[in-house]
């Protein structure tokens, strides 16, 4: 391969990859539909939908890991790679700060509106704005998902497993750091040991995680129902936790392809992007381990 | 696939798709953006049709053809499809050819991810318009999708928010790539300050996407959550308040507002000076401008709330930064006419679109100027005056650039000239048209007729039956433009490379029609 061919900007080749993603998400959106209002094999058609991305996924990544693999990407393609990740994760924090917003907005703004003189004794007397809240008109039966009167939750507190969670987190964006100070100085072993590490903090994460829900929904009577309290709760934590999940998936194929032997210690923008990432995730935590679970 | 064969396939030596598997797996920008055009054009008349059928009703007081909650599906769908459907996926199909070519490149940063961000458009599209089958219709919420009302409707419901969902991501994802092709991929010597103006309002609207998309994912997210698995964000029952989304939402859709207009700025400031045959006025003013508008854009969103329920300060607030927003509009608006004074000007389709864009655009922005004021607008809330507002700024200004940029660049994209005559035909029906709709609106809204509504007090009945009849020139005369589009893709008199006379940049430097591969090697710029 001549100079000239690999300076040009790789264009690749048409692929089918695209297109598959788009009918995966068509079955995706009407299974996930169907399944909503309750239709027969709507779950089947969600779950094809579902197994079709995964393939599509495996299959697009496949393309570009080798396309990278065969020194087709030279430093303009990787200045692309950096600027699209980092507007991507700008589009995340912006996701992110909808809800974070929600949250300030009910706080700061319409929790105490609903309890002040004129709407207060007009819709509920009597209602006193405090927070954690489930709100003033909720009555036993109202929220049949949960089965429990949303009246009786009792907040998640900070100090108990969230405060373990923070410290696993804040860890593992230590240990990806150290992996990748072992990629840059070679030292494949460090690299290897330091996402094993950061794969299992977020999976012990994860875990905990799993555990903080299950204890919140059967024995706390903190569900998604508790009112505006219980639903800022889950979708901050639920799509925290979400892109933990991703995160971590993504750590493993870094592992997989660092134990592959991929990467060198001046080309290794995939492993860059999913540390990014995982930064993201971790200062997100921060945010929610502050407002969330502590300021209540 | 051994990495030999994958190499050598690489470098293009292999034969092409064909037939309709060259439109679904292309990765080409000149076939991307040819999809995203026709996308439009077809959803164009789909949304228009719709649009016919509201005016048709309204042509007298009383129900005459539809069922009110028929009625409400057409208004919402009109809306949700012009937006999603026609302008936004117009103007990605315009960054697709364009800025590529405009900014010497071979492509843009991501070919296979931009084949993705269109073809789940029409996943999106697919699942809107099924709805008018399902049982309870399509989505008739209004397409700002309000609760509680929007939590209470049917299957169609949730079909709609999985829809806007997967629009929201086409739209990130084009974002994504139009914002890394420009950062990343200008020919050498090529710096920001010497970019075609196009290239910087889509650099700055592909900004306001990524910032504002996944806000109306998370509102959406939101009623999703609250209609089916029992959250009360938007119930105040559960604490939530109903007021709370239209925050959200709004933050989201006023900058929408000038991701529907950015776009068509930088087509228009493209057009009036190669017919002015002068470069344009104040470049980087209006690089100043669009930025300014951007920014002040995500301040502003409340005005659309004024009568929901705001403290005096809050109003106060929206009130004066929404009127700030004038004057950089006012650069703008000045530096186009500054561009054609003393220009050496002639009058060809696309400049007359260009021209009927500044006027009528700025009609439109005038009475957005009224709207602003807090104690008028709780007079105009709802009615048809915010009807005549947002059409004057949306068809005269978002869609006539459109327009403008199509008989533009269809020479260059064709390599054959569009039929003049029948150009000049869209053109005067176009515009006498859209003025006849939209006029009468104003004189309705003040008059205090209220939106979204298919019936009404008698004494609105004139000014409706004179909005109906502009409608139906308007509506029809689009089957001109559909004419001139076919017939310039059939055949013609051949363009030169150069076009128009007075046109200055990259792209017309390429032969018409452009190759499908063009700036492989990127140019030198002095």
């Amino acid at each position: 391969m001549s100079l000239a061919q690999t300076e040009k900007y790789y264009l690749p080749q048409p692929s089918l990859w695209p297109i598959i993603g788009s009918v995966a998400l068509l079955l995706m959106a009407v299974g996930g539909t169907m399944t909503m209002r309750e239709i027969d094999n709507g779950g089947w058609i969600l779950f094809a939908g579902l197994a079709i991305l995964f393939v599509m996924m495996f299959g697009w990544f496949r393309d570009v890991i080798r396309d990278s693999e065969a020194g087709r990407y030279n430093q303009q393609v990787d200045a692309s790679f950096r600027w699209s990740m980092s507007w991507f994760i700008f589009s995340e924090v912006m996701f992110f700060a909808a809800f974070f917003g929600a949250l300030f907005y009910t706080r700061v703004l319409s929790v105490p509106w609903l309890a002040d003189a004129e709407t207060g004794s007009l819709l509920w007397p009597g209602f006193q704005a405090t927070w954690p809240t489930a709100g003033p008109g909720l009555t036993e039966g109202v929220d049949a998902l949960a089965g429990v009167s949303p009246h009786e939750f009792t907040p998640m507190g900070a100090w108990g497993i969230p405060a373990i969670n923070t410290l696993l987190l804040l860890t593992s964006g230590v240990t990806v750091t150290w992996a990748h100070w072992g990629l840059k100085k070679n030292r494949r072993t460090q690299l290897v040991a330091g996402l094993a590490l950061t794969v299992a903090l977020g999976a012990v994460f994860l875990a905990l995680q799993v555990y903080e829900y299950h204890h919140a929904y059967t024995e706390m009577g903190l569900t998604l129902g508790a009112g505006v309290y219980g639903a800022t709760f889950f979708m901050l934590t639920g799509f925290h936790g979400f892109h933990v999940l991703v995160g971590t998936t993504m750590l493993i194929v870094m592992l997989l392809r660092s134990i592959a032997g991929h990467f060198t210690p001046d080309h290794h923008f995939a492993f860059e992007a999913v540390s990014w990432y995982w930064h993201f995730v971790d200062v997100v935590w921060v945010l929610l381990f502050i407002l969330v679970y502590w300021m209540i | 696939m051994s990495d030999a064969a994958h190499a050598h396939e690489a470098h293009g030596h292999h034969a092409q798709p064909t037939g309709i598997m060259r439109w679904l797996t292309t990765t080409n920008h000149k076939d991307i953006g040819t999809l995203y055009l026709f996308f439009s054009l077809i959803m164009l008349f789909a949304a228009g049709s719709m649009a016919l059928m509201i005016r048709a009703e309204l042509f007298q007081p009383g129900m005459q053809l539809t069922h009110p909650d028929f009625f409400n599906q057409l208004t919402t769908m009109h809306g949700l499809i012009m937006i999603f459907g026609v302008i936004m996926p117009a103007f990605s199909g315009f960054a697709n050819w364009q800025v590529p070519l405009m900014l010497g490149a071979p492509d843009m940063a991501f070919p296979r991810m931009n084949n993705w961000a269109f073809w789940i458009l029409p996943v999106a599209g697919i699942l809107l318009m099924v709805s008018f089958l399902l049982p309870g219709g399509a989505v008739a919420g209004g397409w700002t999708m309000y609760p509680p009302l929007f939590i209470q409707g049917g299957i169609s419901y949730d079909l709609t928010i999985l829809a806007v969902h997967i629009m929201g991501l086409s739209s990130i994802m084009g974002s994504i790539n139009i914002i890394t092709t420009i950062l990343n991929m200008r020919a050498p010597g090529l710096t920001l300050m010497k970019m075609p103006l196009f290239c910087w309002t889509w650099l700055i609207t592909a900004y306001l996407l990524i910032a504002t998309m996944p806000v109306l994912a998370g509102a959406v997210t939101m009623l999703l959550t609250d209609r089916n698995f029992g959250t009360h964000f938007f119930n105040a029952a559960g604490g939530g308040d109903p007021v709370m989304f239209q925050h959200i939402f709004w933050f989201f859709a006023h900058p929408e507002v000038y991701i529907l207009i950015l776009p068509a700025f930088g087509i228009v400031s493209q057009i009036i000076p190669t017919f002015a045959r002068k470069p344009l006025f104040g470049y980087a003013s209006m690089v100043y401008a669009t930025a300014s508008i951007a920014i002040l854009s995500f301040i502003v969103w409340a005005h659309h709330m004024f009568t929901v329920g705001m403290p005096v300060a809050g109003q106060l607030f929206f009130m004066f930064s929404t009127m700030l927003i004038a004057v950089p509009t006012g650069v703008k608006v000045f530096n186009w006419v500054a561009t054609m004074w003393r220009g050496s000007l002639t009058f060809e389709t696309p400049m007359l679109f260009a021209i009927a864009f500044v006027c009528l655009f700025t009609i439109g922005g005038f009475s957005g100027l009224v709207l602003a004021i807090a104690p008028v607008d709780i007079q105009l809330h709802d009615t048809y005056y915010v009807v005549a507002h947002f059409h004057y700024v949306l068809v005269s200004g978002a869609l006539f650039s459109i327009f403008a940029g199509i008989y533009y660049w269809l020479p260059k994209w064709t390599g054959h000239m569009y039929d003049e005559t029948l150009g000049k035909w869209h053109f005067w029906l176009s515009v006498i048209g859209m003025n006849i709709v939209f006029f009468p609106m104003h004189f309705l809204g003040l008059a205090g007729m209220p939106r979204r509504i298919p019936d009404y007090a008698l004494q609105f009945t004139e000014f409706n039956q004179i909005a109906t009849v502009g409608a139906f020139i308007f509506g029809f005369s689009q089957l001109i433009f559909l004419a001139v589009v076919l017939k310039a893709i059939r055949g013609g008199a051949r363009a030169s490379a150069r076009v128009w006379e007075g046109a200055e940049g990259l792209e017309w430097t390429v032969p018409s029609p452009a190759p499908y591969h063009t700036f492989e090697v990127a140019p030198v710029l002095k």
